[in-house]
């Protein structure tokens, strides 16, 4: 079977594939961090992992990882298996919906300041 | 012409000469909701389907909505899918059809052409598909239970030609021809099969080698190149249906022209008319021409993509035209004087022409009304104004 071809920026109406397909997870490319006012300022010391702001997330900007060895997260307590990472900037369009959701108050909404990044 | 191939003549209403044109083609998906003049269609389809005689996956969705969204999906995941509707069935798949053309899925409809709400009424006009005719479908328009059956072929065809890749629509008349019975010249089976063959999509959603995204969002920045492309697509059917329809005469020894011209080449006057009428209007012609007038019958098949070259070059030499239109497009020209008036514009000379309207609803239009028409032409009678034919003014 044929193969799709992505699209490059600027390409003419004959050489797009036609009907606007395209391969599959193109939204990758799509870096929605660029919508950001405010962005997410996570703590890991008020984690408690509980993957409430994972499962929320619009974007799937909250990576996880399988760790047995443990981090220290909310009062103090060691955290084993699957652990949130910090929130990847490229896609986070700081909608705020973790920080609303987290039941330890771990994320604090700050204003963005493109400058810091 | 006689071409030595397996075919029968049986009587059939035209419903039933489609059905059996899906019998032969065998789609993999069929999605359609009942609606009156449509009905019989699917009804048909579904007991070959249910006996066995089609492998064909039949869904009976809760809308017509839904039926064209099925088909549009199935044929996104490399399907063959076809339907059919009518009316407000045709009225209530408006959201999709032209997500079905964008994304360039080559479905095919029958639509029993019938008059749309409101008032309700059943009865055949081309008021539903003349409202969808800005939506990237291929129309074709039937005169017969023969045409209706032949253009189901050409139209799947068409659509899944890899120039055109786009969905068409077949009318026939509600009721006039979808319920009338004619003799109908039913080709053989493995002839008509192998003439559509299988569907090759060249991407599907199916290709779990290579997954795709179907219906991505594009915004100010590729939209109207994705249209220019419709578009493209528009003028390469208009070429490749006359390709096709050189194929299937193969078959069946009959022309597939963009119109048929009646007694044209040395007519005067002419009028144009799609659908059953010009059945009735060939009879006019007939009497006229034994009564000494040199007057024609010009009727379009292919309505999308409009043939506007050609239409102008079929036109060029007469006196008068009358354009018969069976639907209005409210607050202006009707459709299909709209497109002969067009077409005619790049003559050096102006052919005087005149808009009718008739049949709204299923209003009986008569031979005598259809020489009537003929009569004004030749007296001159024209005004910018439609004139009704068959209203109680």
């Amino acid at each position: 079977m044929n193969k799709v071809n992505k699209v490059k920026p600027g390409a003419t109406w004959k050489e797009i594939p036609i009907g606007g397909t395209l391969p599959a997870a193109t939204s990758l490319d799509y870096k929605t961090g660029t919508w950001r006012s405010f962005v997410p300022k996570w703590d890991p010391n008020q984690c408690s992992h509980c993957m409430i702001c994972v499962h929320y997330c619009p974007v799937m900007a909250i990576p996880t990882k399988i760790d047995e060895n443990g981090i220290k997260g909310w009062r103090d307590r060691i955290y084993k298996g699957v652990l949130r990472l910090e929130t990847n900037l490229d896609y986070c369009t700081g909608c705020g919906v973790c920080a609303e959701e987290c039941p330890t108050e771990a994320i604090k909404m700050e204003r963005e300041t493109w400058e810091v990044r | 012409m006689s071409v030595n191939i397996k075919s029968k003549k049986i009587p059939l209403t035209g419903a039933e000469a489609v059905a059996e044109a899906m019998r032969q083609i065998k789609p993999d998906v069929v999605a359609a909701y009942p609606i009156t003049p449509q009905t019989p269609i699917v009804e048909i389809f579904s007991k070959y389907a249910a006996d066995g005689l089609v492998e064909t996956e039949v869904v009976t969705p809760e809308s017509e909505h839904s039926a064209i969204s099925i088909v549009t999906a199935a044929s996104a995941a490399g399907a063959r899918a076809m339907s059919a509707s009518a009316s407000q069935g045709l009225a209530l798949m408006v959201e999709v059809l032209p997500a079905t053309s964008g994304l360039r899925l080559p479905v095919v409809m029958a639509i029993a052409n019938r008059a749309l709400s409101a008032p309700i009424n059943i009865h055949c006009d081309h008021s539903d598909m003349m409202a969808v005719r800005d939506l990237g479908w291929i129309q074709i328009f039937s005169e017969n239970a023969q045409e209706a059956y032949d253009n189901m072929f050409l139209a799947v065809r068409l659509s899944e030609h890899p120039d055109v890749l786009l969905p068409s629509m077949v009318g026939l008349d509600g009721f006039i021809i979808s319920h009338g019975v004619e003799i109908v010249e039913i080709y053989d089976d493995e002839l008509m099969h192998n003439f559509v063959g299988e569907r090759k999509p060249n991407l599907t959603l199916f290709d779990f080698e290579n997954p795709i995204t179907i219906g991505p969002l594009q915004l100010t920045d590729f939209y109207f190149e994705t249209k220019r492309q419709e578009q493209e697509a528009m003028k390469n059917a208009l070429k490749i249906y006359l390709e096709i329809g050189k194929e299937l005469s193969k078959i069946t020894g009959k022309d597939y022209p963009y119109f048929e011209s009646y007694k044209l080449e040395d007519a005067e006057y002419a009028i144009a008319v799609m659908g059953s009428t010009a059945g009735t209007a060939k009879d006019a012609v007939d009497e006229l021409r034994e009564e000494g007038y040199k007057v024609g019958l010009f009727k379009p098949k292919l309505f999308r993509p409009f043939p506007y070259d050609d239409v102008r070059e079929a036109l060029k030499n007469l006196k008068g035209i009358g354009v018969l239109d069976r639907a209005y497009s409210f607050g202006a020209y009707a459709p299909l004087y709209t497109d002969i008036r067009n077409a005619l514009y790049d003559l050096d000379k102006r052919i005087p022409i005149q808009s009718y309207i008739y049949g709204l609803g299923g209003r009986d239009i008569f031979k005598h009304q259809i020489k009537n028409v003929f009569m004004e032409l030749i007296e001159g009678k024209y005004t910018k104004e439609e004139k009704c034919i068959g209203l109680r003014e």
